[in-house]
């Protein structure tokens, strides 16, 4: 089974792709959306092609619809495989969301009720996913807005039967942890403290956007800001608690110069250094 | 199973209507937390149309290219994850707006974006040199077949839609138009995607050897000249990655 290295990675953007070529190689992978490399050809293979000789690569996809109701697009699916085949990335993954509906692509990760039925619907789709693939998948977190009255189990022990029932790993990302407690007035230390953080294959850290409503804060996971403070700290605390993880530094909208994130994974860097030191003392 | 259905057929209304799906719950002001989804459909949907169709945003505003861009994502959702292929049906929606109607050349504006698009992503080939499309054209008889580039597009405008794409791109300066038909040259350099101006014979031509005719056929009704006119444009811009001999 492949997997990332233990070091820190950036979401690839296609602006990027010169400055990184000059840049020595301070990244452990990058990651990329599985959707944006599904054209026959052109420049987006050719520098994904040029970028998987010197990085590790992890596949993320966005529209598998996973929680979905419906069944799983076989003509995704398939395409998923075909760049599975092409790239050998060291890891795929995609989120515990639905994006589907009655043939349409609604380009949002949007939440499901937590019940039997629909563990049952997700492990069944991630079945597929696994055996389409013939390779394990990482299940990432979502962050949330809404809750739903009909939920009788909490997300974290949705994504432990989830992890043993297919054996699946998962991607944590934490700024979805924080986003999705704040909404939610929850603990995000209570809900790491019950996360199945032995499944942990990768973690992500992005930034959000918040507001203050006269309900209370609202905080939305947008991508396009540096990564708040609290998560650095919710961050270095899980890492201290697990050793270092793959870890990638999210920015997808408003996207900076490309220094500015490879700061921001100088940071998680340190962090995954200093865990390093921690375990070898 | 069926209950997991209706919950989503229920939250896909939501995001059309505006209205709280019933079940779907949240720490106070449920309206407003449940308007984060139904804005990220919006705004993510309308976004990859700017990003797809930039000259022609250029051209009618931020404005209205936004609220023109709303009422299409309303009722031409994406059929697939792929965003990149997402508005191909735009310039034909376009062309049935009524608000639009004062451009009437808009639409082609949008078929020449449509058609960059997909020539960016089209399949890689390598194309034939000049020499060796030469030599094949020495060694056969006539009745040859050229199978071009797979980004090769052709578009053909009662507009002179070709001159308007270029005075809008990033950097141009606006210049006099003469009103006529124009016809461009589609197809992928690299990075870049040009838009050359053809004639109406040579858009004839590339149009008929896009859609498999042999090469006597596709020249079948122009002069032998002007024939060779549009074989020595693919040979320029080593478009022609085949020659058939039959």
């Amino acid at each position: 089974m492949t997997q990332l290295p233990e070091t820190t990675g950036i979401g690839f953007k296609r602006t990027h792709f010169d400055a990184l070529r000059q840049t020595p190689n301070r990244l452990g992978f990058i990651e990329v959306h599985a959707e944006n490399y599904m054209g026959d050809g052109g420049p987006p293979h050719a520098q994904l092609t040029a970028l998987r000789e010197e990085y590790a690569l992890s596949v993320h996809g966005v529209g598998l619809s996973i929680g979905g109701a419906e069944p799983l697009d076989r003509e995704h699916l398939n395409r998923l495989k075909q760049l599975c085949n092409r790239y050998a990335p060291d890891s795929f993954s995609e989120h515990l969301a639905w994006s589907s509906h009655g043939g349409a692509f609604l380009n949002d990760l949007l939440p499901l009720p937590y019940d039997a039925t629909t563990l049952t619907v997700v492990c069944d789709h991630i079945d597929q996913v696994q055996d389409t693939l013939g390779r394990r998948m990482l299940l990432e977190n979502p962050s949330t807005y809404v809750t739903f009255e009909t939920s009788t189990l909490a997300e974290t022990d949705f994504l432990t039967q989830i992890t043993a029932r297919t054996g699946c790993g998962l991607l944590l990302d934490i700024n979805n942890v924080f986003v999705s407690c704040t909404n939610h007035r929850t603990d995000p230390r209570a809900y790491l403290a019950d996360f199945p953080l032995h499944a942990v294959g990768e973690i992500h850290l992005g930034g959000h956007d918040a507001e203050d409503l006269p309900s209370g804060p609202l905080l939305i996971d947008a991508h396009g800001s540096p990564v708040a403070d609290p998560v650095w700290t919710l961050y270095a605390e899980t890492i201290m608690r697990i050793g270092p993880r793959a870890t990638l530094i999210e920015w997808d909208t408003d996207v900076p110069a490309l220094s500015v994130l490879l700061d921001e994974a100088d940071r998680a860097d340190a962090i995954l250094e200093g865990a390093r030191h921690a375990r070898a003392s | 199973m069926h209950a997991h259905r209706d919950t989503q057929a229920a939250f896909r209304n939501g995001l059309k209507t505006g209205a709280v799906p019933p079940g779907v719950t949240a720490v106070g002001d449920v309206a407003r937390r449940f308007s984060v989804y139904r804005n990220t459909v919006a705004h993510s949907l309308t976004d990859a149309l700017c990003q797809r169709f930039p000259t022609v945003l250029r051209l009618v505003g931020d404005a209205f290219f936004k609220a023109t861009a709303g009422v299409f994502v309303a009722d031409n959702p994406p059929r697939s994850a792929i965003l990149h292929d997402y508005g191909a049906a735009f310039p034909e929606f376009l062309s049935g707006f009524p608000p639009a109607a004062t451009l009437p050349y808009l639409p082609d504006i949008a078929r020449i974006e449509v058609l960059r698009g997909q020539a960016y992503h089209a399949a890689d080939a390598l194309p034939m040199t000049a020499q060796s499309v030469s030599d094949a054209f020495a060694a056969g008889p006539e009745e040859r077949g050229l199978t071009l580039h797979p980004s090769v597009r052709v578009i053909t405008s009662d507009h002179p839609v070709v001159a308007i794409w270029a005075m809008n791109q990033p950097g141009a300066r606006p210049r006099p138009v003469t009103p006529e038909p124009q016809a461009a040259l589609i197809f992928r350099l690299g990075e870049n995607i040009p838009v050359v101006s053809i004639t109406a014979d040579t858009a004839r031509i590339v149009t008929r050897l896009l859609a498999g005719e042999r090469l006597g056929t596709a020249c079948s009704d122009v002069p032998p000249q002007i024939a060779s006119v549009a074989i020595e444009l693919l040979i320029q811009h080593e478009l022609i990655i085949q020659v058939t001999q039959t």
